[in-house]
């Protein structure tokens, strides 16, 4: 038998399971299956997102934690792409550099969070500087490695037609390199709303991180669980847009 | 006066050596090649053909001798030459006319387009070289050689991982790009029929020397059913088998078959 799949089924089929179990949630919360304290059924959930876009709250929230997140990746993400390329290309700052990064990139970021509330206190500082510091070393690591891995056929062929510097780099090693930098940027997206969510949950007087710790000392259920689905669509989102860009990116690979 | 581009180079070899950690892979090898002619080199494989090629491209420096072109020495790149790689090396992430584009200034655009012409291929200009057949991508790489118009065009076993078919094409097509353009030419193959039928002349390495210089004095184009063309390639075959003659050689075979047929016996 043949299972031919149509294209609107392939729109809704990755949900079907989403949508069975929210479903399902609001069934049983109405039921009373699931106690309210443990867990609020979608319907307030929804209402509690209401509330608070209303307010404003939500919208304040959402976009501090959003120009966190941006702020740390670029800067991250920057220093790490930059020192991946040095290190890639240059023997000499491989040779100085690589083995400290290395060193330092053992080191679990988050650790680091005593010490950083301590030297930048909770401000912006301290939330944007651990988010670039999760994103840069998957950055470094992968545009290091692709850089390493280009084929040196390539590299040989374009020097035989008389390609050097910076047009060897901007027409062969760069884009042979690609592939492996995306992998890296989509790793770092996921590291950097982790340490995000981290970072404004210990020590934050706003963001999303905050309004999930702040509701918990009002047993707000339906804010907490609010939280984390933004989470979750802010995760979701940006994975999309690092899809783009790949497919955009190495569309010659199709 | 020739047009510019338009002609080829002498290339001469002198007690070339050339070796890599402890192995010497070419051992004071002399080699003089015309302006314009079409030199096979055939050999078995690991006798430094390849390097070779390599060394005249200027990819390597040689460890002894020297590589003159039109007298002069060469010093690092060769400018005066292209070379067809046997993987094509096409950039998967260029269009089939980018590729044909690198390194040349950008207002050559149309260069590139009629050298693509040229090898069959106007109509895929615009496609990336992933939906391309090995054929056509080796046309692309000879296109991408030929539109620098180099005055020695290196070929280093470009048509090996092609089918028949396609290879008998791209031979067609190779001889008939070398006769309007006369660039000098060297091909690297371990294809002898392909030596004799594009060639003017087959030269075998072994040892690290040139150890056969056979001209081939057959009017082109070659055909394979001609019987001197089979006596051409029978008798460089033998020499890279190093078959004394034809009568040794069925003695080996029938030692081999005669053990062969008291192994089933016993």
């Amino acid at each position: 038998m043949k299972w031919g799949i149509k294209s609107s089924m392939e729109k809704f089929l990755p949900w079907f399971i989403p949508i069975l179990l929210i479903g399902g949630w609001q069934f049983l919360s109405w039921t009373g299956a699931i106690p309210e304290r443990i867990l609020p059924a979608p319907s307030q959930i929804i209402q509690a997102g209401f509330d608070l876009t209303v307010t404003g709250e939500l919208y304040d929230h959402m976009s501090i934690s959003l120009w966190r997140a941006l702020a740390g990746f670029l800067i991250g993400g920057i220093i790490g792409f930059l020192f991946g390329l040095l290190n890639g290309v240059f023997r000499f700052a491989d040779l100085f550099f690589d083995t400290s990064i290395q060193m330092l990139r053992n080191i679990p970021h988050l650790a680091l969070i005593p010490l950083v509330i301590l030297w930048f206190g909770i401000g912006e500082t301290s939330k944007i500087f651990l988010v670039a510091l999760g994103v840069l070393f998957p950055v470094y690591i992968n545009t290091y490695h692709g850089i390493k891995t280009v084929d040196k056929k390539l590299i040989e062929m374009g020097k035989a037609y008389g390609l050097r510097g910076k047009e060897l780099f901007f027409h062969v090693i760069l884009p042979g390199a690609m592939s492996s930098i995306l992998v890296g940027i989509r790793f770092s997206l996921g590291v950097m709303w982790l340490t995000l969510i981290v970072a404004e949950t210990i020590s934050a007087q706003s963001g999303i991180g905050y309004m999930a710790m702040n509701a918990r000392e009002f047993m707000q259920m339906d804010v907490i669980v609010l939280s984390i689905i933004i989470y979750a669509l802010f995760g979701k989102l940006s994975d999309m847009i690092a899809r783009y860009f790949e497919g955009r990116l190495l569309r010659w690979n199709n | 006066m020739k047009p510019f581009g338009q002609q080829g180079i002498n290339v001469s070899m002198k007690k070339v050596e050339k070796n890599y950690e402890d192995r010497e892979v070419l051992k004071g090898l002399d080699l003089q090649i015309r302006e314009g002619e079409f030199v096979a080199i055939v050999g078995k494989s690991g006798c430094g053909k390849s390097t070779l090629l390599r060394l005249v491209a200027g990819l390597e420096k040689v460890n002894g001798g020297s590589i003159e072109l039109d007298g002069g020495p060469l010093k690092g790149l060769n400018k005066q030459a292209r070379m067809m790689f046997q993987d094509g090396r096409l950039l998967p992430w260029k269009r089939v006319i980018d590729n044909v584009r690198l390194g040349l200034p950008s207002h050559m655009k149309n260069k590139a387009i009629q050298a693509l012409t040229q090898v069959g291929l106007k109509d895929r200009v615009e496609d990336y070289p992933s939906k391309l057949s090995g054929g056509q991508k080796q046309r692309v790489a000879l296109a991408r050689a030929l539109v620098h118009d180099p005055a020695l065009l290196l070929l280093d076993e470009p048509l090996g991982a092609l089918d028949a078919l396609t290879r008998l094409e791209m031979q067609a097509l190779i001889e008939s790009l070398w006769k309007q353009r006369k660039f000098t030419s060297i091909l690297v193959t371990h294809d002898v029929e392909e030596a004799v039928v594009i060639s003017d002349r087959v030269i075998l390495i072994e040892n690290g020397k040139v150890s056969l210089n056979q001209p081939i004095h057959l009017p082109r184009p070659r055909q394979r059913t001609n019987p001197a063309f089979s006596m051409y390639v029978d008798e460089i075959l033998s020499r890279i088998l190093n078959r004394k003659n034809n009568k040794n050689y069925s003695m080996v075979v029938n030692k081999e078959s005669e053990s062969l047929f008291n192994s089933i016996n016993n």
